[in-house]
């Protein structure tokens, strides 16, 4: 029953060996040890799973609630507005009241839907989006299941939420929910490709799959102040760019949300959706999205390594929050920033710029690697050449990118 | 080169993103029920009946009840009973006014129709635009006493309208009372004529009489 993975995990603090762990540090997994001993022995497994569930649901569930009431403050301040402040103090009460108002709605379902279908889309999506987080490290020891595939397993769940997306506008059973579901379908698997790309040199290089040993090879710093976290490296910067703006669209984030773009599609293939169904699709979208950028995180900006040697007594867990807070933060900052494009625009932007850098990325970092491995000169020779191969290519596709299509020309629009 | 543009408005957000927490005067948004913007002289939604002195509004109505703006408004939401008896209006003459006088604020379409036909001046278009109500059939359907407001506050809501219209009822109250005193006079002098006629009458008639009959031949000599 019990995998090596399981039973170190299983295993009392105290047999781990930790450099100087501090209390903070421990404190959630003490905690969690404490409550596992209230049961009995041949119970113990399951009850140490649920309260890790349990702990994953609370803690992210409250961090959806917040993330709403947040984006919207931010985007309401990013264009000189003052967003939501009505309920409770500041308005930070509002998303409890939106999970009421949604609860309480008519939940409408099409007479001609396949009910059991349209049931399960935003069951499934949701449940999909939550599994993700069941890999990522958010702290030294809080991992909720240390796989050895962990990356493989992350994006197994993480693309089955595509067909969740196209069950809503199958059985909706209404034409434009499913144009809108192909569309969206189009968007995803375009754009899970530069997102895989990006991820296999980071593997390549790490040598692993576990989400965990990912981190443990960003750890050490140079001097003590700058980390070797795989974003401080030329093609570890470029992947990680490449990473955020396929993460926007895996996510149907701004600028990529055309396929429920409120204003032009009626939520495209949410349209027959309401009340705390809908709801469902957005909490899976939140979850979505903080799960991606908590692999970002991972995979390049050191998980929850702190950012210098002198700053570890802060506990792991805190780092990994803060830099997941930063990641969503930048999120909110381009959905109130840039436009949505338009469907052909995003096409062109994964298969003619964003595969091809990655493909690129990827030579990068087999040279970045191996130039390592030789030492002396290569080593320092490495910073040069590396740093060219990922800006040159990207002057010159970006140069492409836009070639003959000039600023339109309205004939008839003054 | 490609990318530049999303930076340069990533910089523009960041800087509404700062000053909107250091300059107030960037932010647009009017915290409504707290905070609200003068509203425009211009702006009207529904009628009111101007009523001379705030103290005894009923008894002061400028409406006679000529049923006018009643016929006049296209969705048909005013309805109007004339009263039985007269009573004296604030100037004191006996008129006839408003038993009941009801608008139907659900049904009106704010035309201003009602006010440009008003001979009297008494009816206006309001400014009140807080009127949800619980229930459509009752609470919108305002009654005399709910639509009867003092003529200060039309001056209030709509200062030059009102001074334009006071000196108006004046010039035209004046013009009214000259007339009436010049027909006083003029009846007055009628009067006198006819006193005067009345008592040179006897006279004159004793005179006329033989002279009409004079002509007359007699029938047979």
């Amino acid at each position: 029953m019990t995998s090596p993975a399981l039973s170190l995990f299983n295993a009392p603090f105290a047999a781990l060996a930790i450099p100087g762990p501090t209390f903070l540090e421990r404190a959630p997994l003490e905690l969690r040890d404490w409550f596992v001993h209230l049961f009995p022995a041949p119970a113990q497994w399951l009850v140490h799973h649920l309260i890790t569930i349990v702990a994953v649901l609370a803690v992210f569930g409250l961090f959806f609630a917040f993330l709403t009431i947040a984006e919207r403050k931010l985007l309401g301040r990013l264009q000189n507005r003052l967003g939501p402040n009505r309920t409770g103090p500041f308005g930070f009460m509002q998303p409890f009241a939106d999970a009421i108002k949604a609860l309480t709605k008519e939940d409408v379902v099409p007479a001609a839907a396949d009910k059991l279908l349209h049931f399960l889309a935003p069951v499934i999506v949701c449940s999909f989006a939550l599994m993700t987080f069941a890999v990522l490290p958010f702290g030294r020891h809080l991992i909720p299941l240390e796989l050895d595939a962990a990356v493989l397993y992350f994006f197994a769940a993480g693309a089955a939420t595509e067909l969740a997306i196209f069950m809503a506008g199958w059985s909706s059973r209404n034409k434009y929910s499913l144009l809108a579901a192909m569309r969206a379908l189009a968007q995803l698997i375009s754009y899970e490709l530069p997102l895989l790309l990006t991820v296999v040199p980071v593997v390549m290089l790490t040598g692993t799959l576990s989400t965990q040993n990912i981190v443990l090879a960003q750890g050490g710093w140079w001097h003590g102040v700058i980390p070797h976290w795989h974003v401080f490296t030329p093609w570890g910067f470029a992947g990680f760019l490449i990473f955020l703006v396929a993460a926007l669209a895996e996510t149907n984030r701004s600028p990529f949300d055309s396929p429920e773009a409120e204003s032009e599609l009626i939520a495209g293939h949410l349209t027959e959706y309401s009340g705390f169904k809908y709801a469902l699709f957005f909490m899976a979208e939140y979850f979505g999205m903080t799960a991606l950028c908590g692999l970002g995180v991972t995979l390049f900006l050191g998980g929850w390594q702190a950012p210098s040697v002198y700053l570890q007594f802060i506990p792991s867990y805190v780092w990994f929050g803060l830099k997941l807070i930063a990641m969503i933060l930048l999120l909110i900052w381009i959905r109130g920033t840039l436009l949505r494009l338009r469907i052909d625009q995003l096409m062109r932007l994964s298969w003619k710029l964003l595969v091809p850098l990655a493909l690129i990325n990827l030579l990068n970092a087999a040279f970045w690697f191996q130039a390592g491995e030789l030492g002396g000169a290569f080593a320092i020779a490495r910073w040069p050449v590396s740093i060219g191969l990922a800006v040159l290519p990207f002057i010159a596709f970006g140069r492409r990118l836009g070639r003959g299509l000039g600023p339109r020309t309205y004939r008839y629009a003054p | 080169m490609l990318g530049s543009g999303i930076l340069k408005g990533l910089a523009v957000t960041a800087k509404n993103f700062v000053g909107s927490y250091r300059s107030p005067e960037r932010m647009v948004t009017v915290e409504y029920p707290e905070q609200r913007l003068p509203i425009p002289e211009a702006y009207r939604n529904f009628p009111f009946l101007v009523t001379e002195n705030a103290e005894d509004p009923m008894g002061t109505l400028r409406c006679v009840a000529c049923q006018i703006c009643e016929k006049e408004c296209p969705p048909q939401c005013i309805y109007i009973e004339k009263s039985k008896d007269k009573k004296p209006d604030a100037t004191g003459k006996m008129q006839i006014y408003p038993a009941v006088f009801e608008i139907d604020t659900s049904v009106c379409m704010s035309c201003q129709i009602c006010v440009e036909v008003c001979p009297f001046d008494a009816i206006k278009m309001d400014q009140v635009f807080e009127i949800a109500a619980g229930d459509r059939f009752t609470d919108l359907l305002l009654k005399r006493e709910q639509l009867a407001k003092p003529n200060s506050y039309f001056h209030q809501i709509r200062p030059t309208e009102a001074e334009e219209v006071d000196t108006r009822l004046a010039a035209e109250r004046k013009a009214a009372e000259e007339k009436a005193k010049a027909a006083a006079a003029a009846a007055a002098a009628k009067a006198a004529a006819a006193k005067a006629a009345a008592t040179a009458a006897p006279t004159t008639k004793t005179a006329d009489a033989p002279s009409a009959d004079a002509p007359k031949p007699p029938p047979a000599a």
